[in-house]
Formats: C-alpha cells, structure tokens, sequence
C-alpha cells in the first residue's frame, strides 16, 4: 500500500485506494469476529445480519448514486418512515399493494426533491432536509403518531421475514438492486452522464449530457429505494413506523464515503458502496458479540458516537487523500 | 434593512423585481401578516402570556441561528448546533449536582456549571472549524460528525438517563426575571445586538463576509481566512452551548435524547426566511432575528388552532423552500 502511495495520484486511483481498504478490512472484521466468538459465522448470525442490514444497504445505493453527482439526501429516512406507514395501511389489500404503495410513496418523494433541486436550483441539502421534515410530518399525519400494524394475512410480511433458497428476501432484493445499480454505473451510458455530472456540471451540459433530467432521476431512485427500505422496514417489524430512520441518511452517507466515493462527486463505485454498508454494520455486530462476551458493556448509545468517529477517520483520510492528488 | 452585500450596489438596483422586493420586505411582511392574522383568529393572542411563551420559546431560536448567520455568511453550514446544545446542557447539571468534580461550594460549581460547558462545546466548534479549514472538508460533511456523535457522546455520558433538578441560581437565566423580562429573552438581545455591531463595526466582522464573498480575493488581500472561518464555528458553538443551558434550566431537567433536537433545521430555517443567502456573502442579523419569530410565530399559530403539531411540520418544510427560493431569485 506504501508503495501505491508513493506514485502521483489522481481521484479515481484515490478511490481505488479506499475501495481496496474497505475490501481489507471487511475481511479482517470477519476473520477477527470468526475467531473470537462462537456463534459469529453461525448461519443465524448471518441471515439476521442480512436480513436487518438490507435495508441499510438499498438506502446507501440510492444514496452513494446521489454522492456521485456531488449532491447529498438527507431526506431518506423520513422517506422511509413515511413509506413504511404507507405500505402498512395498504398492506390489507395483499403484498403487492403494500410493496407498490411504499415503493410509490418514496418515488414521490424523491421526485420532488429532484423538481426542487433542478427547476428551483435550490442546494441538495436544503432540498432533501425540507423533504426530511415533511416526510416525517406526513407521516405522523398519516399514522396519527402511532405505530401502524400491518397485516398479516396477506403474505406482506413474507417480504422483510421469510427466506428463498435459504436466503432472507431483504437480501434478494439488495443484491439485485446492486446488481442493477453496478450495471447502471458501469455498463449503461446515462451512468457514465451520472459520473460526469459529479465531476463538473457545467462541463457535462456543455458536452450536451441532460444534466436536469439525470439529477432528477438520480434523486427519484434514491426515493424510490428509501421507499422499498420502508416497506421491509413495515414488513419486518410487522409495523409502519412514523418514527422510525432518523439517522439513516447518515448511516447511508457514511456507508457510501467509507466506500471510497468522493463526497465532491465525480467517482464512486456500487460494489464498494455495498463494501461500506456491509463494514459499518459488521461493526456493530462484532459490538454486540464482544458485548456479549461480558468483558465489555457498552450502551446503543456508543452505537453514534463510533459512527461518528468512523466517519471522522474516513473524511479526515480522503481529504487527506485528495490534497496529495492536487500536491 | 441591514443587509450587507458584497455585490456591486448598482447591479441590484438596476433589476428590481418581485423575488428582490420580496427578499427586502418578505420576512417583514410575513412577521405583520402573521400578528394580524392571529389577532383576528387566535383567542387570547393579544395577551402577556402569549407574548411570554412566544418570547421565552423564541429565545433559544435565536440565539443559535445568530451563530448559524456568521456561519453561513462564510459560506459554512454547522449542523452540530443540536448535538452542541445536548452536550452543554448534560454536561451543566453533572456539574452542579457534584457528579463530575469533587468542589463543595455551591456558589463556585454554579459558576462554574455555566463556564465549563460552554467552554466545552467551543472546543467542539473550533474542532469543526480545524475539519474546515485544515482538512479542507465541507462543512456539511464536517460538522455531520458532530451531528451523529455530539448527541452520542451526552448520552453516553448520562447512559441515556433523564437529569431532573431544582437548582434556583442555575435556573435563573430560563426562569429569571431583570425589570419584568425572562432573563434568557435578555440573553437573547444581547446575543443579537453583539453580533449585529460585530458584522457592522468590527473588522473580523466586515472579513467573515468578505470570506463568505470570494474566498480566494479575500485570501489574496491578506484575510487570515483559516481563523476567520474557525471563528465562526466557536462561536457557533459557544452560542449553541448557551442555548442548551436555557433549555435545560427552562424544563428543570436535562434529557440528552432531546436537548437541541431538531434545532440545526430552526436556526438555517431562520437565516434562510431571515433573508441571507445561503451560499454567503451576506449576514443579515437583524432578518434572521425576524425569521426566527416568523417561525415561532408560523408553529405558534398552528398549534393554538388545532393543527396537529405534524402538519407544521410540513409547513415549515415548505417554508424554508420558498425563503431560499426567493432569496436565490433575489440574488439573479
């Protein structure tokens, strides 16, 4: 890595840097957590991580997309409350009432936030915290500030509680959403519009790129996905949570920014993203293990502060990074 | 008026037009509309109570989004005000009710329970002022960190436990009255007042808008830009601080889950309906003390005719939109 370090870097290689970082010590967390507690690999642990972490991980896809046109959405955890008590109320009348309900109610969401940023030319971040609140105030409205049961006669709670081929359907719908989402980025033209955009936008207009209809697509998807968090977050929980995801997005940001993907926009990976996700919640689990040992006690409560002080380390090391490309 | 603006003044008198006129007065305008309306609807508005709860609930408000306005004038964000506020306000009753320091006299760890958690908190505001300047890392992204884990930190801290207390000399500066006012409403006036003649009459001041202007002109004539930017984050920090001993001392409690919750969005919704622009440039001190009060006074008038507490949400959310529309249009 020394040696990689050495040789002038440009971002893109930066972001390689992190990617193979985030890669070394996902592999470490799991070997170190394989050795030292019993259960760790046990296929329990390893389906409940999936199927909770899930919805953390289609958040970090939509929200790692954002990033990348150098925007930001802070607005997807009220999203996915909202969307969690749409799907609740919907989820009588079968699974895919609930399923589309949620997955629409993001899709707007996120389709006004995009409106606001591209005709209103307001910044990301005040768009997306407007939204924020008014997605938290729909949905106490809708849900009369209380927790909304969902039904349970309709198969609804198949989709964040069951399995196929022996793995939690959350997990389905994550991998495919990446696998989508890696096509997308890296296969698909209007990706490449995504990647350009977040390196400069005046250049992406002046090489004829459709810089407002890319912006608005790319917060419609990350309303879109907040929205289908929602609905497994109804789904698993067997409630429409009004309350519930403050401190998604940062969870999400910090997934996306630990992935490598610049928070200036312009580079940025899926795979790596879902690096990120899959690390910050392996931290919290090898917590809950090492908790579990008895040698430590720490509260939920350390659960913000060691967010938060990942998040310094990974801002600290890519602005760190960056001032060494422009060195 | 006060705004103070580093574009050419012919340029904006050259265009008027409907955003411009509404960036000057809008705020103004809202304010009086809002008084006369309640007037008419609300019962009982015109009454010292209501004034009372309006001012004391205000109070808070303004004192952090003053903070927010040097900030933002720099062309920063601080989104850590909320979490700021939960940590001086956790961090005062430890104090003063012995847990943290082994001092018996009352009188000095009542003094003390006031210093030290502002101190505190400065100390986090420079940390995000370092993030800013030294590290060259946005200021959202920045001051994030503090967001997520200044809260974490209270709460671990307390474990997460309510602090109750009765403490009549540390609760003086939410329950105190000077000649008849609520001491944190004097608190309040001051912290205004000190920041409007900063902007107008000091240097550091004319430079935080000079900074937020051009940063690269403002650094090509000699503007020591690294600490006028961290400057503004101290003091974002230490009036966040302040605010959180009003809060806890207001409810004779201090719940670190709580304390500040939500505030980071009150005090850009006052800056922003208070007419500076976001992208800075400007600080209109006197506009985000208006903003505050149209705020307050927007949430007061839902809830006292029935509006569920949710639905002004919503409306504030849509608020905060059209006053950064309108200043954008104003802008051209």
């Amino acid at each position: 890595m020394l040696k990689t370090l050495s040789r002038p870097f440009v971002p893109k290689s930066s972001g390689d840097f992190a990617r193979l970082g985030v890669l070394l010590a996902l592999a470490g967390l799991i070997l170190f957590g394989a050795l030292r507690y019993d259960n760790f690999i046990s296929p329990f642990n390893i389906l409940s991580f999936l199927r909770y972490n899930s919805m953390f991980a289609l958040i970090a896809l939509g929200m790692a997309f954002v990033i990348i046109t150098g925007g930001i959405d802070l607005s997807v955890g009220g999203v996915a409350a909202m969307a969690s008590v749409v799907a609740a109320y919907l989820s009588p009348y079968g699974w895919f009432p609930g399923l589309a309900g949620g997955m629409i109610a993001g899709l707007i969401a996120g389709s006004i936030n995009g409106l606001i940023i591209t005709r209103m030319r307001i910044q990301p971040f005040i768009a997306t915290l407007a939204m924020m609140l008014a997605a938290y105030g729909t949905a106490l409205l809708l849900a009369n500030n209380q927790s909304v049961s969902v039904s349970y006669d309709t198969g609804f709670t198949t989709i964040g509680q069951d399995d196929f081929l022996g793995f939690p359907i959350p997990a389905w719908i994550a991998a495919l959403a990446y696998v989508l989402g890696w096509i997308f980025l890296e296969r698909h033209p209007a990706g490449r519009h995504v990647l350009a955009i977040g390196d400069g936008e005046a250049t992406a207009n002046l090489m004829g790129l459709k810089v407002e209809k890319t912006l608005f697509a790319v917060y419609a998807l990350s309303g879109l996905l907040a929205g289908l968090a929602g609905v497994i977050l109804a789904s698993q929980f067997g409630a429409g949570q009004p309350t519930e995801g403050v401190g998604w997005e940062l969870f999400a940001i910090a997934s996306v920014v630990v992935g490598g993907t610049l928070l200036t926009g312009g580079s940025g990976s899926v795979g790596a993203t879902l690096a990120g996700a899959l690390l910050l919640a392996m931290v919290f689990n090898i917590l809950n293990f090492e908790n579990g040992l008895g040698w430590i006690s720490l509260s939920a409560y350390w659960q913000s502060v060691i967010r938060g002080a990942f998040l310094l380390v990974v801002v600290v090391l890519q602005a760190r990074l960056m001032k060494k490309t422009e060195a | 008026m006060t705004t103070i603006d580093t574009s050419a003044p012919g340029e904006r008198a050259a265009r008027p037009n409907m955003a411009q006129f509404l960036s000057r007065y809008g705020t103004f305008a809202a304010f009086i509309l809002l008084v006369v309306f309640n007037l008419i609807v609300t019962p009982n508005f015109l009454s010292w109570q209501t004034l009372n709860v309006n001012l004391t609930q205000v109070a808070t408000i303004v004192i952090v989004a003053v903070g927010m306005t040097l900030v933002i004038a720099t062309g920063g964000i601080d989104l850590s005000v909320g979490s700021l506020m939960a940590i001086a306000g956790t961090a005062a009753p430890m104090i003063f009710m012995g847990t943290l320091l082994p001092i018996e006299n009352m009188g000095v760890l009542i003094i003390l329970s006031f210093i030290l958690p502002v101190l505190l908190v400065m100390a986090f505001g420079w940390f995000n002022g370092m993030l800013v300047t030294r590290f060259s890392i946005q200021p959202i992204i920045a001051t994030l960190v503090l967001f997520i884990a200044g809260r974490g930190i209270a709460q671990v801290a307390t474990n997460g436990n309510l602090q109750v207390f009765k403490n009549p000399d540390f609760q003086f500066i939410a329950m105190g009255r000077i000649a008849g006012i609520p001491a944190q409403v004097i608190i309040m006036i001051i912290v205004a007042v000190l920041a409007h003649c900063l902007i107008r009459y000091t240097v550091i001041g004319r430079q935080i808008i000079a900074v937020g202007g051009n940063e690269k002109a403002a650094r090509l004539t000699g503007i020591p830009v690294r600490r006028v930017k961290t400057f503004v984050y101290v003091v974002s920090g230490a009036l966040a601080g302040i605010a959180g001993l009003i809060v806890v001392a207001r409810n004779s409690a201090s719940d670190a889950n709580l304390v500040g919750l939500g505030m980071e969005l009150d005090a850009i919704a006052a800056v922003a309906v208070g007419g500076s622009l976001l992208t800075g440039g400007r600080a209109n001190i006197i506009g985000t003390v208006l903003g505050a009060f149209v705020i307050q006074l927007v949430r007061y008038t839902l809830l006292a005719n029935g509006v569920p507490d949710a639905a002004a949400l919503i409306v504030k959310a849509g608020l905060i939109i059209i006053a950064v529309f309108i200043q954008q249009r104003a802008k051209g």
